[in-house]
């Protein structure tokens, strides 16, 4: 039996840009080895929220948050937590698809690199396995030193994922990672997420509803930096408890 | 949109303004072409290499031309690690706020002070305040605080066109922001950077008005030995050699064949920050 | 332990990073305290009416004077002059290069204004006054072509590249909405510029003019080498006359370190200073308001 229990956990989270509030005392539990979609219109916070679980926001200047956000147990916004531990732990993949321009090995060893790998031998495992995980490896295995530049969307943003694998981490951040791809690309994405499922703790962002309902166990719906319901996806799509819900999962507005 | 007018005064008023516009193109050409066509024919071996002998109405420019070279090397030195390190620092970690309010004035204030005033400046600070004499490094400092603007803009404006998703990808794998800058964010900006450089350093090498009072030496035939010592330099040469002899007309061939370095030397630094500029644009495209 | 290392080391990178930016502050302060230093000692003897004296003699057995006011307005004749000349070439080359050159004439244009503004003031002195001064002789019958005129030919060509770059850069910031709401009232192109263009970029063009002149006045060699350097209020153009610049150039190298005439000479410095100082802030001011440049 697959342990289910809280990975992370909000807990009466709000956050500001300048005076602008843009969450509202969200609090949820993500669980482990699940995946969790984030639904809701444009402008909801759910990018914003999941930038608060990586502490990816730090970055935007003039930003405050208050209440909590537990990975383990740990307060990631208490002076205990290191960002960067926590960002090794919590791997991200951006909506837009974000190579670095160097060669697609030096992309799949920047991680691990930065965190003081030096052997090549240990280097190359690390880039096979990160590009089989996400199933680019037999795409690129004889161009490894090859721009990454040059890869097409939907391989770029494979890469992106495997490049977050590659440091071995423990949860996923997915934002909108296949709203600027082709169906096609989409779909394989898709499939790669249902793969990686059951080993990471997979959290993904999308605006994409038939999309949720395809690849995420839980949801949940945000309107206007509110958590409105969470659940098990099923029961959220076939019979949802707040009418905010129905109204936007059967398409009245967003 | 193309601009072809139909009616007749429309189309006047227009070729007017054309011919105003090219005037200003021929004048460039002009000038060019006089110093280049007069001065052609003094650039020989023994001008380039040799030394100047009667106050410069004879012999050659080398130890002129060695001048110029330390200033430019002093300058650059001294304002290329500042320029690009608060470049830096602007781009990657300045928030809005008073501090960085403060530093832009200072930067804005700092390019229009006018030449000769920021000579004074180094006339009172390095030269008589420190003690460091007429000399090589008080000229290069003088000249560093001039081009520091030119410096910091450009180097700023390179980084900021790096995309952010370069520095989030990489803070995103648990870089640390240095760690982001060094490895994901400079490789890409330093073509820019230099380029901007480059530009402020031809500015330099031109200048007159600051070396005048902190540095130049109106006939120094012997090669500098040290920082603290005075050199030659060519723009002050050809000042020297154009107001300063007794009999002007005689010493025209070396005039313009100082000229002639001279405007070689300034564009020859700006051809090489547009090549530069070029090539890194062609090779990094995102 | 490693934790509270990686935090000390990034603040100690992020405050490395701050004190080289810093330094621009620090050496605008300096250029400050250092002119105003230097400039005391003469305030403290002669008061500040002394700038204003008609008599710039500052070499001589009896009678020292140091009146900076033929200098003062050398300096403004000189600018005005070369204004009146730049502003015409540099706003019309703007508009053209702006709004109707071709694509292909654009390319070609960037490099010229950099080429102009690349060619150093040395230079164009050294070009002043072998073909300048003799063709404004010849032409206005003069005995010497060494005068206000001649220098502010020099002086408009090296404000020509400022102004058409800012003010380029004013004309395209006019929003395209303003240009096709124009056409559509029946416009013509020429109309649409002159009656909605340039008005809208008119501030724009303005600062670019400020920034322009802001240049000239603190431009030293090329008047120096040909303005003919006396040191006489005058307001004709063809008479020749002595700028500020020129003069702290020219007698710098020549006074005695702490006498009267070296740190009257600093005094200069401070009244060009507060000038371009001047100048630059309400340009800068103007700029950010309308986010140009």
């Amino acid at each position: 039996m697959t342990d289910h229990s809280a990975h992370i956990s909000a807990k009466h989270l709000n956050f500001f840009y300048g005076a602008t509030q843009a969450l509202h005392d969200v609090s949820v539990d993500l669980k482990r080895s699940r995946v969790t979609a984030f639904i809701g219109p444009s402008g909801c916070g759910k990018s914003t929220f999941l930038r608060t679980l990586n502490r990816m926001n730090d970055i935007i200047d003039d930003t405050r948050v208050e209440g909590q956000v537990l990975v383990d147990g740990l307060d990631v916004y208490s002076g205990a937590c290191n960002v960067i531990d926590l960002r090794r732990k919590i791997g991200m993949v951006f909506q837009k698809s974000n190579p670095f321009p160097k060669s697609i090995f030096d992309n799949i060893a920047y991680g691990s690199r930065i965190h003081g790998e030096k052997s090549r031998r240990v280097l190359e495992e690390v880039v096979e396995r990160s590009l089989r995980r996400s199933g680019l490896w037999d795409e690129v295995k004889d161009r490894l030193d090859h721009n990454a530049m040059g890869l097409s969307g939907g391989q770029q943003q494979r890469l992106c994922i495997a490049r977050a694998l590659a440091v071995n981490p423990e949860v996923l951040l997915m934002d909108e990672p296949a709203s600027a791809l082709d169906p096609r690309s989409t779909a394989r994405i898709e499939d790669l997420i249902s793969e990686l499922r059951g080993d990471y703790t997979i959290v993904i962002v999308t605006h994409n509803m038939q999309q949720a309902a395809r690849v995420s166990d839980e949801t949940a719906f945000f309107y206007e930096g509110k958590l409105i319901e969470v659940g098990v996806t099923k029961q959220i799509f076939t019979n949802p408890t707040e009418k905010q819900t129905e109204d936007y999962i059967t398409g009245r507005f967003g | 949109m193309s601009m072809r007018p139909r009616n007749l005064g429309e189309r006047m008023v227009y070729f007017a303004m054309m011919g105003i516009t090219y005037a200003i193109l021929l004048v460039v050409v002009y000038i060019i072409a006089d110093v280049v066509i007069g001065g052609i024919g003094t650039i020989s071996w023994e001008f380039l290499t040799g030394s100047p002998r009667k106050s410069g109405e004879e012999g050659g420019i080398w130890p002129v031309i060695v001048g110029t070279f330390y200033l430019v090397i002093g300058t650059l030195a001294v304002a290329l690690p500042l320029g690009m390190s608060g470049a830096i620092y602007l781009s990657e970690y300045a928030r809005q706020g008073r501090m960085t309010r403060l530093i832009r004035l200072a930067i804005v204030t700092l390019a229009g002070i006018p030449s000769v005033v920021l000579g004074l400046f180094g006339l009172g600070l390095f030269v008589i305040f420190l003690g460091f004499g007429a000399s090589i490094l008080s000229g290069s400092l003088t000249l560093a605080c001039m081009i520091l603007p030119t410096i910091i803009v450009a180097s700023e404006e390179s980084l900021r066109s790096i995309p952010q998703s370069f520095r989030e990808g990489s803070l995103a794998l648990g870089a640390t922001k240095w760690e982001t800058i060094r490895r994901n964010v400079l490789p890409y900006a330093i073509p820019g950077m230099l380029t901007g450089s480059i530009l402020g350093v031809g500015r330099a090498a031109g200048e007159t008005a600051p070396i005048l009072l902190t540095v130049a030496a109106f006939f120094l035939p012997s090669l500098p030995t040290s920082i603290y010592d005075q050199c030659m330099a060519l723009p002050y040469h050809l000042y020297i050699l154009a107001t300063q002899l007794p009999d002007m007309t005689k010493a025209r061939p070396m005039q313009y064949g100082t000229a002639l370095v001279l405007i070689s030397v300034v564009l020859g630094f700006n051809i090489a920050a547009i090549v530069i500029r070029s090539y890194f644009r062609r090779k990094y495209r995102w | 332990m490693a934790q509270a290392s990686q935090y000390w080391k990034a603040r100690l990178i992020r405050y490395l990073f701050m004190a080289a930016a810093a330094t621009s502050i620090l050496i605008v302060v300096l250029v400050f305290l250092f002119l105003g230093r230097e400039s005391v000692p003469f305030i403290a003897k002669h008061g500040l009416g002394a700038i204003f004296g008609g008599q710039w003699q500052p070499v001589s057995f009896e009678n020292e004077q140091f009146g900076m006011l033929p200098l003062i307005t050398g300096s403004i004749l000189v600018t005005l002059l070369a204004t009146v000349l730049a502003v015409p070439f540099g706003i019309v080359a703007a508009i053209y290069i702006a709004e109707m050159a071709s694509a292909a004439e654009r390319e070609i244009w960037k490099p010229v204004i950099e080429l102009l503004a690349g060619i150093p003031s040395v230079v164009l002195g050294f070009f002043g006054l072998v073909v300048v001064a003799p063709l404004v002789k010849e032409v206005f019958g003069l005995t010497s072509g060494l005068n206000a005129f001649t220098g502010a030919v020099l002086l408009a060509l090296m404000a020509i590249p400022t102004i058409i770059t800012i003010s380029e850069d004013a004309i395209r910031n006019v929003p395209q909405s303003y240009k096709e709401a124009s056409f559509s009232l029946g416009a013509s192109k020429l109309q649409t510029i002159w009656k909605v263009t340039v008005p809208a970029a008119l501030s724009g063009i303005v600062a670019a003019v400020m920034l322009g002149v802001g240049r000239v006045v603190g431009e030293t060699m090329a008047v120096m080498m040909v303005t003919g350097n006396a040191a006489v209020i005058t307001f004709s153009p063809t008479e020749s006359v002595r700028t500020m610049t020129a003069t702290v150039a020219a007698e710098m190298g020549e006074v005695p370190f702490g006498s009267d005439h070296y740190h009257a000479l600093f005094v200069i410095g401070v009244v060009l200073l507060l000038m371009t100082f001047g100048l630059n802030m309400v340009a800068q001011r103007v700029l950010r308001k309308y986010r140009i440049g």
